[in-house]
């Protein structure tokens, strides 16, 4: 069974109200670019706060202190959402928000692990993050260290023959210390998930390659902190995942309600509009 | 069309008058009078783990046919067997770096190259990782045919930055290099040799060893320079032994790491008055050690008579090594023939 530290940070700031922080942060930065990966940010979100404010483990003033659970960001295009919590967890400084995307930037467009402070690796050419995490665990548990490794992936990741090789390659190496956590949103570069290489529901894949497998709402935090208590707890010696479906652009009515697109556009009036739309929904 | 085009498909064969043996996936590579080595990549990487607690092996099924079973049976708890599955063992290894080991990944030539390369230049390369690619049947070394000829390997990993690549010649060659590239802080591609190696350099040149990112003169020549890489220097060798009879007197510079080159080395020994210089590898001739040597030779201002041996742009075909060998010029009859024809 997988030992487990106490998660950190200790705060009196709610795992909702995080969220909102980090999905507020996201569109500032789509605001300064006049453009960004806004709709994956918004619909992760609630995923990324139960990450880091309530799964993991880490010292935001030592983003590479070995004790660390390890947070991979496979979906490199998910990048200003990762910036939104690295700065809402301390790891980056927020005074920086306003350089997403320019010239010098620590912030570039896609996530890259040598521009960075607390993203591991470089991501960007999908269906790289699980397997990285299947070494990263094999050396952990060398080490004897009890950190986890998080990958966070996307559905279309899980088109990569690349990203299978991983997924029995973990069961064949008992690595119950990584979680791998796929963000469902149904949507890919060409259109629906489902209409590219979803036809067989992805919790019964991954169960049948012999993975803990959950299923939950990516935007019901209730649901998702419990699926993270029940990935961190499982007793087999077995990977875990846990399958989000989330909402595209979740938390803004107007752009929920928009065609839905891998690349959503949003018009340079439209950016106020949404933290408008968003100030709204701040969690009481 | 090349060769080994369909055309010949349809016409009926006759059992040749002279039989020569099939092709054996892995062909013996050990040219006439020398001693072999047993296993040297295998042996000498147990010897190395011994002493450095970070290193771990693995492959994707070829632990065997890499030498890296020497290892595996050695230190079982610090091999991983990754299964037929080239990708996560090129993202295993980089993720085992992260956490501050020190991954030596075997598979064949060609899988390596073509099949996982994104996973090297990205999770690996692009990362500056010291995880050590080592891969068997590099160039034309299995008759087996195109699936298993890695003719082009040199040159898909020449573009990618922070990649050291080294094409040892021998056993010495394989042996000296682990603690070598080990020691090397980035990503390296090694071809390997495996099986019975051939103990060559040191019957040549007794004091000769291994140095990661020189070149080394393992014969004095005042007609010829040959500047060759692998196996290639082995031919060069008995070339110039055979050549030396008829009066043709042969150096040949062993160039065994292909990138970074030993630009000073190779000029220098270029710039000398009147050599014709030939460039000999177990590879491509497009994007390999000559296009390599060329480059270096001529934005330094050196012009010499230069000649290029190496694999024609085709796909291989299948048949015994030694026929192939010859048909394709890398044989020690067709190097010597081939640079008697340039003098």
């Amino acid at each position: 069974m997988s030992t487990r530290r106490v998660a950190t940070p200790l705060s009196n700031v709610s795992v909702e109200q995080r969220a909102w922080n980090i999905r507020h942060k996201a569109l500032r930065m789509g605001e300064v670019q006049g453009q960004g990966y806004i709709g994956q940010a918004l619909g992760i979100a609630d995923v990324l706060a139960a990450s880091y404010f309530h799964a993991m483990e880490y010292r935001p003033e030592d983003p590479e202190w070995d004790g660390r659970d390890r947070f991979l960001l496979s979906i490199g295009h998910y990048a200003i959402a990762l910036y939104a919590v690295l700065m809402e967890a301390g790891i980056l400084p927020e005074e920086e928000l306003e350089t997403y995307g320019m010239d010098d930037s620590r912030m570039p467009m896609s996530g890259m692990a040598s521009y960075t402070p607390g993203m591991e690796i470089t991501g960007g050419s999908l269906g790289h993050g699980l397997g990285i995490a299947v070494g990263m665990a094999m050396g952990l548990k060398r080490k004897r260290n009890p950190a986890f490794v998080f990958n966070l992936m996307s559905d279309g990741e899980l088109n990569e023959g690349s990203t299978w090789e991983a997924v029995m390659s973990a069961v064949q190496h008992g690595l119950d210390n990584l979680v791998c956590l796929v963000d469902f949103n149904d949507q890919q570069a060409d259109g629906k998930a489902t209409d590219a290489m979803a036809r067989v529901p992805e919790e019964v894949k991954w169960r049948a390659f012999g993975w803990h497998a959950q299923r939950v709402d990516g935007n019901d935090m209730e649901q998702v902190i419990a699926a993270f208590d029940a990935a961190r707890t499982f007793p087999d010696a077995v990977p875990r995942v846990i399958i989000f479906d989330t909402t595209m652009c979740k938390g803004v009515d107007f752009l929920e309600q928009r065609e839905i697109t891998h690349f959503v556009r949003v018009e340079s009036d439209e950016w106020a509009k949404a933290l408008n739309v968003l100030e709204k929904g701040r969690p009481q | 069309m090349t060769t080994n085009s369909m055309a010949r498909k349809y016409e009926p064969r006759k059992v040749p008058e002279k039989k020569v043996a099939t092709s054996a996936m892995i062909a013996s590579l050990a040219a006439e009078g020398y001693d072999t080595v047993a296993a040297p990549f295998g042996h000498a990487l147990v010897d190395l783990a011994e002493r450095d607690e970070r290193i771990v092996g693995l492959s994707a099924d070829l632990s065997k046919y890499t030498d890296l079973h020497i290892f595996a049976k050695a230190m079982p708890d610090r091999f991983y067997q990754m299964g037929m599955a080239e990708q996560v063992l090129m993202s295993a290894a980089a993720g085992l770096a992260r956490e501050g080991f020190l991954p030596f990944a075997t598979t064949y030539a060609v899988f390596a190259s073509r099949r996982a390369y994104d996973f090297i230049a990205m999770a690996i390369a692009e990362e500056n990782l010291p995880v050590k690619i080592a891969c068997a049947l590099p160039g034309l070394t299995t008759g087996y045919g195109p699936s298993h000829q890695a003719f082009e390997d040199l040159a898909i990993f020449r573009g990618l930055p922070n990649m050291t690549l080294v094409d040892p010649c021998d056993a010495c060659d394989v042996a000296g290099m682990v603690p070598e590239i080990a020691r090397h802080p980035g990503p390296v591609y090694a071809r390997l040799l495996r099986g019975k190696v051939p103990s060559v350099l040191t019957r040549h040149k007794p004091d000769y060893r291994f140095e990661l990112g020189r070149a080394q003169m393992i014969r004095e020549g005042r007609d010829v320079l040959v500047i060759s890489t692998g196996i290639m220097t082995m031919r060069a060798l008995d070339a110039a032994e055979r050549l030396a009879t008829d009066g043709v007197d042969v150096a040949v510079l062993h160039t065994p790491t292909v990138k970074p080159l030993d630009t000073e080395t190779i000029r220098a020994a270029a710039a000398e008055d009147g050599r014709l210089v030939v460039t000999a590898e177990n590879h491509t001739l497009m994007g390999g050690l000559g296009e390599a040597v060329a480059r270096t030779l001529l934005t330094g201002g050196i012009a010499p008579d230069f000649r290029m041996i190496g694999l024609p742009d085709e796909f291989l075909e299948a048949g015994a090594l030694p026929t192939l060998h010859d048909m394709y010029g890398l044989s020690v009859d067709r190097v010597a023939e081939q640079i008697k024809s340039w003098l």
